[in-house]
């Protein structure tokens, strides 16, 4: 049942909305470059494994770094990389986000009140600042998996007031009422009938989220925050700087990293336009009417 | 409602004082999280930093101990967790953030104060040129959406817009600094400082790319906003009305449509006042531009806790105190707030 939904839910959008078609196209190519990293001939931190600073070529297409590494695999487990630290960091603020959420719209009064004014002072502090100051006295014991920890516990504000809100006109809904009068307790009214609801809210927001898990991961590692020693998007264009790739016109070590930033941003934001345009109830009733 | 009368206290309790009372919690939220968090850290900083700049360098060990001195009563590590946190209060009211360790011992506060003005004054350009044509640039293209440029244009911005500042400032550079070579590669100004054209001139010349990196992104959420706000505007009465009486289309956008989607625009700016300084941070790191981020990428370059911490505190205040400003003269721009 639900798997049908969802399959017509996706021909729907890939029929009807361009900038779907073409985000998942851009995705789907992102994908494969991710999966290609399990076959790569090479291990991500193998060194001098092919000559060092060659231009692309037919046999290295994406040429190769000073470190002797092939840019082609290299990017393939940067992507892999900085997929996973933002995939990670999505889902941890995202799950911090609907739990608040979720409380402060059910219990609604002073509790409300109290936390949603602290959220939204929280909203208004540049995050920057303070992730470079926590990541510069983590430096040297930053690893893939708190780096995602790290993006995670810092991005549930917004989320978490949009999910609010639902849940805020959910509770006013006649079902809500219902439950309460047969006897089920708080818990169970917000996890069994309202959480259903916020799910595709919950997926475009989701896919939101990477943006700013990616924008932060490369912007993190380019000022050497990071885990240097594993590949991502942001350590590959850390090195090429360092090593000075753009005054020794070694283009190549910068330009893939850029463009598959590029690609990566591009791709997220055109799915998560599609979805949110999708969910927005007004292009909704268009829909419905187109169809009949 | 008619009778109703404006009073001065009502908007005062209404509005300006819960926004006041925002700001010092904001403040408050923010600069608790900032000591709290190295203290949830288990790494002891003074004595990571110590080791660092003792492996690299030899230094005077009356240095190393009123270093260390300095770094404990900044980080505040004796006493108990609420003590500390008192004393981190104090210092920060009489302005005292402490010594540099890279550049021992000038205060931080000096180091931030020279930064400073490059910042603001590329920040401010930059807001103010991409709010400006954002807000009109959206209500073009709302207003003409059938047209092929507007689609194009909608369609350039889309793809725009989602790219860190990071990446775009990248791209101004490999293009036009590297490449064309029409721009230079790092710094921010060229000879004597002084109110001449030759100076203001290299200023310009220094600081067009950081700027325009700023510009690209800003302006594109600011078109976005504005495309879909002038959507929902062109829709109303008051404009089909005056196309039938057959107002000018440049008097129409210009006085209604653009005007009435810059409130909502006003009050953004504020919100995203945040993501501009992270940007120009950024940027600056990448132009080698003189201010608050090039000053930050030295000192996390040198493990400079002291300035990383006077950076984030000082940003944290910033940011809230200007979009308290921004939100205090909002009801000068929107007579419904002034009224109510």
């Amino acid at each position: 049942m639900a798997s049908d939904v969802l399959r017509a839910t996706i021909r729907d959008l890939f029929r009807f909305s361009l900038s779907f078609r073409f985000g998942s196209i851009i995705l789907m190519f992102v994908g494969i470059l991710l999966l290609l990293s399990f076959f790569s001939p090479f291990e991500s931190d193998d060194r001098r494994v092919v000559p060092r600073n060659k231009p692309p070529s037919q046999e290295f297409i994406l040429g190769t770094t000073g470190n002797g590494q092939d840019g082609f695999w290299l990017l393939t487990f940067a992507i892999r990389n900085t997929l996973m630290v933002s995939g990670l960091a999505v889902l941890i603020g995202r799950s911090i986000a609907v739990m608040l959420g979720m409380i402060t719209g059910y219990l609604g009064g002073k509790t409300d009140r109290v936390i949603s004014s602290i959220v939204d002072s929280i909203i208004v502090i540049p995050r920057l600042p303070l992730l470079i100051l926590i990541a510069a006295i983590l430096q040297g014991e930053m690893t893939v998996l708190s780096l995602a920890l790290l993006l995670g516990i810092l991005d549930w504000a917004h989320p978490s007031k949009r999910y609010r809100a639902m849940i805020l006109s959910l509770r006013e809904r006649e079902f809500t009422h219902t439950a309460i009068f047969s006897g089920m307790n708080a818990v169970k009214v917000v996890v069994q009938e309202h959480l259903p609801f916020l799910i595709p809210l919950l997926l475009a927001d989701a896919v939101a989220g990477f943006l700013w898990a990616i924008g932060m991961e490369v912007t993190l590692s380019v000022l050497g925050l990071s885990d240097l020693s594993a590949p991502s998007i942001g350590t590959l264009i850390f090195w090429g700087n360092y090593h000075h790739a753009l005054l020794r016109g070694r283009v190549w070590i910068l330009a893939a990293p850029i463009a598959a930033s590029v690609l990566m941003v591009v791709g997220f934001y055109l799915v998560s336009l599609s979805l949110s345009e999708y969910l927005d109830p007004r292009t909704r009733l268009s829909r419905l009417t187109m169809e009949e | 409602m008619g009778e109703t009368k404006a009073h001065p206290m009502n908007l005062l309790r209404t509005y300006i004082l819960p926004r006041i009372l925002q700001w010092a919690l904001v403040i408050f939220v923010g600069i608790s999280a900032t000591f709290l968090i190295p203290r949830l850290s288990p790494i002891n900083p003074v004595d990571e930093m110590i080791g660092r700049m003792t492996a690299f360098a030899s230094i005077d060990p009356h240095a190393v101990v009123s270093m260390r001195e300095s770094a404990t009563a900044l980080f505040g590590l004796e006493g108990t967790l609420l003590e500390q946190y008192g004393r981190f209060w104090a210092r920060l009211f009489t302005g005292d953030l402490g010594v540099s360790f890279g550049n021992f011992p000038r205060p931080v506060s000096d180091i931030i104060a020279a930064g400073l003005p490059w910042t603001i004054g590329l920040l401010s350009v930059a807001i103010l040129i991409s709010w400006v044509s954002g807000v009109f640039l959206g209500a073009l293209a709302g207003y003409f959406h059938d047209r092929r440029w507007a689609q194009f244009l909608e369609r350039f911005v889309v793809v725009v817009y989602p790219i860190p500042y990071l990446i775009i400032a990248f791209v101004l550079i490999f293009v036009f600094a590297w490449w064309l070579k029409w721009f230079p590669l790092v710094g921010g100004s060229r000879g004597q400082p002084g109110l001449t054209w030759d100076y203001i001139s290299t200023l310009l010349y220094f600081g067009f790319l950081p700027a325009l990196s700023l510009v690209i992104g800003s302006t594109a959420f600011r078109f976005i906003m504005a495309k879909s706000l002038t959507t929902t505007e062109i829709a109303s009465d008051y404009v089909q009305y005056a196309e039938l009486a057959a107002v000018p289309k440049r008097k129409i956008i210009l006085f209604y449509v653009a005007r009435n989607t810059m409130l909502p625009q006003v009050t953004d700016l504020a919100l995203s006042l945040g993501a501009l300084f992270e940007g120009a941070l950024i940027t600056e790191v990448l132009f080698a531009y003189p201010g608050l981020g090039f000053v930050l990428y030295n000192a996390i370059y040198n493990a400079d806790y002291n300035i990383i911490m006077g950076i984030t505190l000082l940003s944290i205040a910033g940011i809230a105190t200007a979009s308290l400003i921004i939100d205090l003269l909002y009801p000068i721009f929107d007579p419904r707030v002034r009224l109510r």
